[in-house]
């Protein structure tokens, strides 16, 4: 790795190993990703794609070797400090985790509120990333009572109003139609467009090369086994 | 605060059955542990007024002569804060006591001599508690042409020993009705905590940090407790209006009772207290979910 790299490197994995009851996940995965790349993580169901978006935002531990985010050493953060971490992400996960009983508006909220910004801020950022998804009418509605697409698109607004640095999204398009996919796809690319760096893991190889510009990780079996450009 | 407490009003609606649950169960042990202090409060007043609003008799000995009478009562008015003093002489004594006995007047005629010593009636003007009435007695009875000093000493501190065990026991049971209470409110934010375990979930997800995750339901549990409180109290009025007439009126004829309702004092202290449960039902609950 020279040096020019490694001062634009926004993420940085060395030697990662993540197991579960013996069994790895992940093996000795050693990634740099620059700030503003957009990353395609491709590979079957099982392969340690979820895994390794998991262990970028903490959600779980590594088992072995270690990461740095912005400079910071994620085995260094102590437990209040986390949550200052995951407010540099913008997570969208595919079964949207949106908090059933709460409206798409305070979903959305949610993040800047934890964030503790003022109440009039709040009001007028959410409503304009609102707006930029299309479920600006849709804002006083329950999650159960929207579409597949809808909810991912609630997702991801909620994703993105904080600004995040980095953008982790999960199988992002996994349980979408074609049309509710690409749309989703556009939003994320549109962010990266803004300078964003963007994670996404996927198995939808066919979706992501007709659409994006970037650096494609295949893994398989934990291990990273290819990694090309996509132009 | 704001925010955080329209949050957990919006919580409260949305998990109406347990929160209306949990409310209840706040404001029953709330009215038990009201309505022991009440009994307690009255029954310590009409204790006192039993205490013949700090009377006492002086009973003189028969080397007592009137013209010691000057010298006693400044000997009794230096040894405290005297209202009244009235000397009661054996004759007139003996004149109450035929009236009082005017059926069995007979009886008193069959006397040679008068038996009833000369009295001196006081009304102390502190009379807080049987204690003082006591003390200061005994420094009366210390006098050297005093033979006795009644001031109820006989039934009343008999009386006051078995409530003050009452007393105890009393507070026993508030204890336990309050550990009740705090042990149900415990489980109701464990509950909740656990119907939204998605919502903290997805809150730590997106960077919340425990503070925030937590403050909701503290509110809650402050909430509960509050309207707990206020419940009982509630409830415990409606049980005094109805019932102290009905109590009032039935012995009227046999003695002069005046249950009165809580001080202001101690129903804030009430609602403060059930709100305090409240917030401490939630921290223990907290402090083991969240280790």
């Amino acid at each position: 790795m020279d040096e020019k790299n490694n001062k634009n490197s926004i993420i940085r994995l060395f030697n990662v190993s993540k197991r579960y009851n013996g069994k790895l996940a992940l093996k000795d995965v050693t990634l740099d990703i620059e700030q503003g790349e957009f990353i395609f993580i491709s590979g079957p169901s099982g392969a340690g794609k979820s895994t390794l978006l998991k262990v970028l935002y903490l959600a779980e531990k590594v088992s072995e070797g270690q990461i740095l985010i912005d400079g910071m050493n994620l085995a260094r953060i102590s437990s209040s400090r986390l949550p200052f971490l995951r407010r540099r992400f913008g997570m969208v996960f595919q079964d949207f985790k949106l908090i059933p009983n709460r409206t798409v508006y305070e979903n959305v909220a949610l993040v800047l509120e934890a964030a503790g910004e003022k109440p009039s801020y709040i009001r007028k950022k959410v409503m304009h990333v609102l707006r930029t998804t299309g479920m600006e009418k849709k804002a006083k509605a329950l999650p159960p009572t929207l579409s597949g697409g809808e909810q991912q698109r609630v997702a991801v607004a909620r994703a993105v109003v904080g600004e995040p640095s980095i953008i982790l999204a999960d199988e992002p398009t996994g349980s979408l139609d074609s049309k509710s996919a690409q749309m989703v796809l556009d939003f994320l690319m549109e962010y990266h467009k803004k300078g964003a760096t963007v994670l996404v893991a996927s198995h939808n190889l066919h979706l992501l090369e007709s659409n994006v510009r970037g650096r494609n990780i295949e893994i398989k079996d934990g291990i990273i086994e290819r990694t090309a450009t996509m132009l | 605060m704001t925010p955080f407490f329209k949050k957990a009003l919006a919580d409260i609606r949305s998990n109406r059955f347990l929160n209306v649950i949990t409310i209840f169960t706040i404001s029953l042990s709330i009215l038990v542990v009201s309505v022991f202090l009440m009994f307690f409060e009255n029954a310590s007043r009409i204790i006192e007024s039993w205490n013949q609003g700090g009377r006492a008799m002086i009973y003189l000995t028969d080397e007592f002569s009137l013209d010691m009478l000057p010298e006693i009562k400044a000997r009794i008015n230096a040894l405290g804060d005297i209202d009244e003093m009235v000397y009661i002489s054996k004759e007139q004594a003996f004149d109450r006591l035929k009236k009082d006995m005017s059926s069995q007047s007979a009886f008193l005629k069959t006397l040679k001599d008068n038996p009833l010593p000369d009295a001196l009636e006081i009304r102390m003007k502190f009379h807080n508690s049987y204690e003082e009435v006591q003390r200061f007695a005994g420094q009366i009875k210390a006098l050297e042409v005093v033979e006795d000093v009644e001031y109820g000493q006989g039934w009343l501190g008999k009386f006051l020993r078995i409530f003050n065990l009452f007393k105890i026991t009393g507070y026993a049971m508030c204890s336990m009705f309050f550990l009740i209470a705090l042990f149900i409110t415990s489980n109701t934010v464990r509950l909740a905590f656990y119907s939204r375990k998605l919502e903290v979930e997805i809150m730590r997800l997106v960077g919340a940090s425990e503070n925030f995750i937590k403050a909701p339901f503290y509110m809650e549990g402050l909430l509960q407790g509050f309207f707990g409180g206020l419940l009982g109290m509630v409830v415990l009025l409606i049980m005094y209006l109805t019932i102290s007439s009905g109590i009032t009126q039935t012995l009227a004829s046999y003695i002069y009772v005046d249950i009165r309702f809580l001080s202001v004092k101690m129903i804030l202290i009430i609602i403060l207290g059930s709100t305090f449960l409240g917030w401490f039902g939630c921290y223990l609950s907290l402090r083991q979910i969240l280790k």
